[in-house]
């Protein structure tokens, strides 16, 4: 078997008194897209978050590719990493937020340019078909010169996922890539997601849209109070949950989605 | 040896210290008072809005030493001879007025223009809405503003000593002159302005934080 | 009725402090823009130590006149030997005093930018010190832009303090006039105007900066 290209082991996080993930075990082989469900404080963004490196776990530890996240082993001592490893570390992981965090003072290509120029030294010449090409990826590239206030958020959230893109991740996170958005615009970020996990991208997708993590997700993990109750393909997972929790928390979903679909 | 002569210097400079107190207190007591009409005034239409439009205009564009000088030196072919002190009082309260009096404004018109409406809807005429609604709910944004005003005026004294109205600046400029120890004295000044200034400062501090957390809180309610 | 028709006669005078009150102007702002960003993000660095430095610089120079600083540096460095040119001590003193007042406009600058832009940015492999200046302090900036307007008004009217200390601006050159003369009200009167003129403009830009950073984020 190939090495894990994400590995969290026995991830804890604590914020005061309260355990935000415990126990936490999790693996994801490259090119493959791993879904995580659960209700709302679950624990899935901070996980992501952990992932990341925008929260230190407060137990455990999470490899990349087997490189220790956040911490170096030298001289048979782990020391924490410096501003500079930390940043080396995440060009390789690209993040998309629920809030879009476009840059605000930057056009749409402006935005998906800058990682490529100001972190990894591309020329301009170089940097900016590339960016073309992205936005055209993600069905933008009319939109190159606006500026994100004159964007929707669905054109938004697509401008962020082709600025991480612009990096050339290994790995992508989406953090509830879909959950600020109008109904009616969600469909053309998923319809972008698709085709990256389509394309190979080794995806961890934190979401609450179930019909997606059915259909893309080659492995479903469902959390609940801060620790992993259930993991397993989709069909499995959506159609025979084996833990009660799962379970309840499926049922209301479902109901959920009937109550607003109901005509 | 210049410790001692500090330490016998130190009545005096805090004589003087009292004297930069008062000028601070009566100042802001002019620019106060005469702020609310200024910014009532303003907000006027017509030939009062414009007239007071343009003191507060000339108050702020023209440097408060200029203006000091004026008053003390510019009256006199007028006949007009004042006190260095009471110049400077003048001085600086005419031109905290101007100052005052967009703050004032500023806060008058943070309070939601509904408020206004709503006082009309029930018979109260102009002057007592403005009295009884709008007033009592601006001081939340009026006050932080006053505040760092103080504080400024505060220091803002010291400009006195240059046209020779006694305060804690001019007479730490005599000590240092009689007994050449510059450094000595206006360090030892610098820290008798530090620990009157910064006690305000801190209460403005506080202020602020909690006038911004009672907002929040209306805001939930 | 002459001693108004002797105001030509100042006015080379006069307007060549103008000139000086502008050099030092421009002089303090710079240095006072600069000591404001270092100490601005200072006040937000990850050691205490040098937050707590920084935060006692903005304190200390922000509740002390900026007339005692000015004569600390141009009479109080003489008594350890040290000689500034009154010019050069005018400039220093705005520059170092404005420095800790800009501090407080640029951290809340900074402080307004939302926390998911440096997320953003250190998820492109940004490092700390690249976030604040690619990401972090253009959108700061924006915030600030009125407030350091307003700060530049006050520093030109504040500079007639470099009177006291001698260096030869517009107040200076002034009261010097007046000495020889005794025309204080006429001259006085045009000095007035002179910062007017020069005031008044920086003001109507000020407003043109408000209306800009109160109108989107762009």
């Amino acid at each position: 078997m190939t090495e894990p290209l994400v590995r969290a082991v026995r991830v804890g996080k604590r914020f005061g008194a309260t355990d935000v993930l415990q126990d936490v075990d999790l693996t994801v082989q490259p090119g493959e897209v791993v879904a995580i469900i659960g209700p709302s404080g679950s624990g899935k963004t901070t996980l992501l978050r952990c992932i990341a490196h925008l929260e230190r776990p407060t137990s455990g530890h999470v490899e990349i590719a087997g490189e220790r996240v956040g911490a170096v082993l030298a001289g048979g001592r782990l020391r924490p990493m410096t501003d500079r490893e930390i940043a080396r570390l995440r060009q390789g992981i690209g993040m998309v937020f629920q809030r879009f965090n476009l840059f605000p003072h930057l056009t749409a290509l402006e935005n998906v340019m800058l990682g490529p120029v100001r972190v990894l030294g591309h020329g301009r010449a170089e940097a900016e078909p590339q960016a073309r090409e992205l936005l055209r990826k993600v069905g933008l590239a009319h939109k190159a010169d606006s500026y994100p206030e004159r964007l929707s958020g669905g054109q938004q959230q697509r401008v962020a996922i082709a600025r991480s893109l612009a990096m050339q991740p290994r790995l992508m996170l989406f953090d509830e890539a879909t959950s600020a958005l109008d109904p009616e615009l969600i469909g053309e970020v998923l319809a972008v997601m698709r085709d990256l996990a389509r394309e190979g991208m080794t995806m961890l997708v934190v979401t609450h849209e179930m019909g997606f993590a059915e259909d893309v997700a080659d492995r479903v993990v469902f959390m609940d109070h801060g620790r992993i109750v259930e993991e397993g393909p989709p069909q499995t997972l959506f159609r025979s949950p084996s833990h009660p929790r799962t379970q309840a928390f499926l049922r209301a979903v479902i109901d959920r989605q009937a109550m607003t679909e109901a005509p | 040896m210049s410790w001692s002569i500090l330490a016998e210097s130190m009545p005096q400079l805090l004589q003087a210290a009292l004297d930069t107190l008062r000028m601070t207190g009566l100042a802001f007591l002019i620019a106060a008072a005469l702020g609310l009409p200024l910014a009532l005034a303003r907000m006027a239409p017509g030939l009062p809005g414009r007239l007071a439009l343009g003191y507060i205009e000339v108050m702020r564009g023209v440097p408060q030493l200029a203006i000091l000088f004026l008053i003390y030196f510019g009256l006199v072919p007028l006949g007009v001879a004042l006190h260095a002190f009471t110049a400077a009082v003048i001085g600086l309260g005419l031109s905290g007025s101007a100052y005052l009096a967009e703050v004032y404004r500023a806060g008058v018109l943070a309070v939601d223009p509904g408020q206004r409406e709503a006082a009309q809807t029930i018979g109260m005429q102009r002057v007592q809405v403005l009295r009884h609604v709008v007033l009592p709910q601006a001081w939340p944004a009026v006050l932080p503003p006053m505040g760092n005003y103080l504080v400024a005026l505060l220091k803002d004294t010291s400009i006195a000593s240059i046209i020779s109205a006694p305060e804690l600046m001019l007479r730490a400029r005599d000590l240092s002159s009689e007994y050449f120890l510059p450094m000595h004295y206006y360090l030892l000044v610098g820290g008798m302005y530090l620990v009157m200034a910064w006690p305000l400062m801190q209460g403005v501090r506080v202020l602020e934080r909690r006038l911004a957390r009672g907002r929040l809180q209306g805001e939930t309610r | 009725m002459n001693a108004w028709g002797r105001i030509g006669e100042f006015l080379p005078v006069l307007l060549a402090g103008a000139v000086t009150t502008v050099e030092i102007t421009a002089g303090g702002f710079l240095i006072a823009v600069a000591l404001g960003l270092l100490a601005g993000a200072l006040l937000g660095a990850g050691s205490r130590a040098v937050r707590a430095a920084a935060r006692v610089y903005v304190d200390v120079f922000r509740a002390v006149p900026v007339l005692t600083q000015l004569f600390i540096l141009y009479f109080g460095l003489v008594e350890i030997g040290v000689r500034l040119e009154p010019l050069q001590a005018a400039i220093l003193g705005f520059g170092i005093n404005g420095g800790a007042y800009l501090a407080e406009v640029f951290r809340a600058g900074i402080l307004s930018v939302h926390h998911g832009q440096t997320e953003a940015a250190q998820m492109l492999g940004m490092t700390r010190l690249a976030v604040l200046r690619i990401v972090v302090l253009p959108q700061a900036m924006r915030v600030a832009l009125p407030s350091l307007a307003n700060y530049a008004i006050g520093l030109l009217k504040d500079s007639t303090l470099a009177s006291a200390v001698a260096a030869p601006e517009l107040m200076f050159l002034a009261r010097k006039l007046v000495d020889r003369t005794f025309l204080g009200p006429q001259i006085f009167l045009t000095v007035a105007v002179i910062y007017l003129a020069m005031s008044l403009p920086l003001g109507q830009l000020t407003r043109l900066a408000e209306a800009r950073a109160g109108r989107g984020r762009r």
